[in-house]
């Protein structure tokens, strides 16, 4: 090694040392949370392909690993997940859903890695959420999300928030295998994977966002407004039929080019949230359309001279396809209430139903949760499904209602 | 002990309270009540921004306690009221929400809540002052900044609490939708911070009792109670908030309490 090599490697090792210091102090300064779950699905009618099961027992981790240093201007998050399903081994899997380092600074924040976003404010569905992967196999309302890679980086100013966003890796949705539940008419071959670019799932996907906070003084209202766009793979397949090795006609999910523009708006003044949602999205191999959800909360508060508030909620879900729309609510209303006791175990419970205008197609829902004692919680869901029309998408569901059950443990 | 021995040194309090008595002279008990609160509000202004760790103790009626812990970062806000988030550590399950609040003289506050299970950000509805804060015996409004135009005030005698010479101040929500039809404030005369609180709900019952103590006073002006103590008078359920580790002036920025502050705080 030549003196020139020396000279670099001391100011390297001058330039790294005081960071892995840092870091190893960080470390060991972090704090680990988060849960362990056991959970049931019960199917209480047979479905309708064979060896489809009715109940299916599972188990659920996800403990994150959280530290900051330089005044908490800087951070290390790591979340993995992990679910075990003793019937339906294609729902067992591990996801890393977060491995971030966020750098804050005055008018910036840079976060890069493995992370998750959640963009928009509607109830019935989140059209405007575009970022992350759903986790289907996991909680009923789509809201669980895998891991995304990502650097973002975020602009402040007065005139709002400003997050840039680059994707360069792609997420498959995850199904449920051909003994689970929930899963469309042919099983899927997520291996059978396609995609309209060329790059496959390394297609760089782009995106951007601008959040604001406004006082709307003659309403007495305050105005949450987002404007977003997104340029790349859509997180929502469509699906190509194929016969597989063994002679049968098998879905293969089908990732298209999309170009989705979003606007997400909250009004709210005294007990009232108005909220709207909508996309106009264009595709490589389909045409421009549009979809919006809209409605309003309104919260009564400590009803029946108790501590109870209740809130009801309405919406009108919209998709300018009809009838041809892949997704079932183009013409629906949701209506719904949410009850929050405000009491010592956080119980909490919201129940509605969303029905078709034309076809009353209708899908009830429940979800709920009570803390038990300090550190465990009982979550219940359940979905089912009535009056399902046979052009409906969610005509192959039509039997799968289900209630499931998880109790977990917060550490 | 120590805090009778500090309200008793004038060198600590400027004018004593015999001398700002007379400030109060030929006030009806409308304006003596509002000069009070003024007062008050006088000598907490300026302390910029402060930190603070809290423990939340519930009791229920047969003394089963529950407990949660949050940290709490205020900034002052001139002429408006103050801007706070709270970020919880315990229960477990609600690890990392944080709520920001901005707080309003008259309007419903601003309030938004971060749910860190899915990374969302909602802003809530405020009208909700009265409700239980985390299923506490403390309301919403009683743990919000305290701005003078909040309510309507009435002096309504001076007499001692526990030894401490204090005044005895009734005041009216202005808030449409409050809890509370009137607060009686037992104010001690040396730090002008409130000693004990009397709560009445809409039907005018005594609902809840309210005490503080163990008082420190930061930066050689700002007095903060180590202790506040609620009693439900109508359900037996109680609640014990302790405050540590106060830090004043640390350079909070407005940024911190914007909506995006929302996300990084935990």
């Amino acid at each position: 090694m030549n003196r020139r090599h020396l000279r670099f490697f001391a100011a390297l090792s001058a330039a790294v040392f005081p960071l892995t210091s840092a870091a190893a102090d960080a470390l060991s300064t972090g704090a680990w949370s988060g849960y362990a779950a056991a959970d049931a699905r019960l199917f209480p009618e047979a479905g309708l392909y064979t060896d489809q099961r009715q109940a299916f027992v599972g188990f659920s981790a996800q403990p994150e690993y959280y530290t900051a240093w330089d005044g908490d201007n800087q951070s290390l998050t790591v979340t993995g997940f992990a679910r075990l399903d003793l019937q339906d081994e294609t729902r067992s899997h591990l996801d890393l859903r977060e491995l971030v380092w966020r750098i804050t600074r005055d008018d910036w924040q840079l976060k890069a890695g493995i992370s998750r976003v959640f963009w928009g404010v509607t109830e019935s569905r989140h059209l405007v959420d575009v970022i992350n992967q759903t986790d289907a196999v996991e909680g009923l309302d789509g809201e669980d999300k895998l891991g995304q890679a990502m650097a973002n980086l975020a602009l402040y100013s007065d005139w709002g928030t400003l997050n840039l966003f680059w994707l360069p890796d792609f997420r498959e949705r995850t199904f449920p295998g051909e003994e689970g539940r929930l899963r469309p008419a042919l099983p899927v071959d997520m291996a059978q994977a396609r995609y309209q670019s060329a790059a496959g799932r390394h297609h760089q996907d782009f995106a951007a966002r601008w959040t604001h906070a406004f006082d709307i003084d003659a309403l007495e209202a305050g105005l949450d407004v987002g404007v977003s766009h997104f340029q790349g793979t859509s997180r929502t397949p469509g699906y190509v039929a194929f016969v597989d090795d063994g002679g049968r006609i098998t879905l293969a999910p089908y990732y298209d080019q999309i170009s989705q523009t979003g606007l997400d708006l909250q009004l709210t003044t005294d007990a009232w949230l108005w909220k709207l949602e909508a996309i106009t999205q264009d595709a490589k191999t389909a045409d421009r359309h549009t979809e919006a959800v809209g409605g309003f909360e309104y919260t009564f508060v400590g009803v029946m001279e108790s501590d109870a508030d209740v809130g009801l909620i309405s919406e009108y879900l919209f998709d300018d396809r009809g009838d041809s729309s892949p997704q079932p609510f183009d013409n629906d209303v949701m209506i719904g209430a949410r009850v929050t006791l405000n009491d010592v175990q956080s119980t909490e419970f919201i129940v509605g139903g969303i029905v078709d205008l034309e076809s009353h197609s209708t899908v009830l829902s429940v979800e709920g949760s009570r803390r038990i004692g300090e550190s465990w919680k009982l979550s219940i869901e359940g979905r089912a499904y009535a009056n399902i029309d046979a052009a409906d998408p969610l005509y192959p569901w039509r039997r799968e209602h289900v209630l499931s059950i998880e109790m977990a443990r917060y550490f | 002990m120590l805090l009778t021995a500090l309200c008793a040194s004038p060198l600590l309090w400027g004018p004593t309270p015999e001398a700002r008595a007379d400030a109060y002279a030929g006030m009806d008990p409308e304006q003596k009540g509002l000069a009070i609160a003024q007062e008050a509000d006088k000598r907490d202004t300026g302390f910029v921004d402060m930190t603070a760790d809290m423990r939340m103790v519930l009791k229920n009626r047969h003394g089963e306690s529950s407990e949660r812990q949050m940290r709490m970062r205020t900034k002052e806000v001139s002429g408006d009221g103050d801007m706070s988030l709270s970020v919880f550590d315990t229960p477990h399950d609600v690890k990392g929400t944080a709520m920001l609040t901005h707080s309003h003289a008259l309007e419903a506050d601003d309030q938004w809540m971060y749910l860190p299970a899915l990374k969302r950000v909602k802003r809530i509805a405020s009208r909700n002052k009265s409700g239980p804060f985390m299923g506490s015996e403390f309301a919403f409004e009683d743990l919000g900044s305290q701005e003078v135009e909040k309510y309507a005030y009435k002096w309504l005698r001076d007499e001692e609490l526990d030894g401490h010479p204090t005044h005895v101040v009734e005041r009216y929500p202005k808030y449409d939708y409050s809890g509370y039809t009137r607060q009686v404030a037992w104010m001690d005369k040396g730090m002008m911070q409130p000693l004990k609180v009397d709560y009445y709900d809409r039907k005018n019952d005594l609902l809840k009792t309210q005490t503080f103590s163990g008082y420190n006073q930061y930066l050689d002006q700002f007095w903060r109670p180590n202790r506040m103590y609620m009693i439900n008078h109508q359900t037996h359920k109680s609640t014990e908030l302790s405050w540590s580790n106060y830090q004043f002036r640390v350079g909070l920025k407005e940024r911190d309490f914007d909506r995006s502050g929302l996300k990084r705080a935990r």
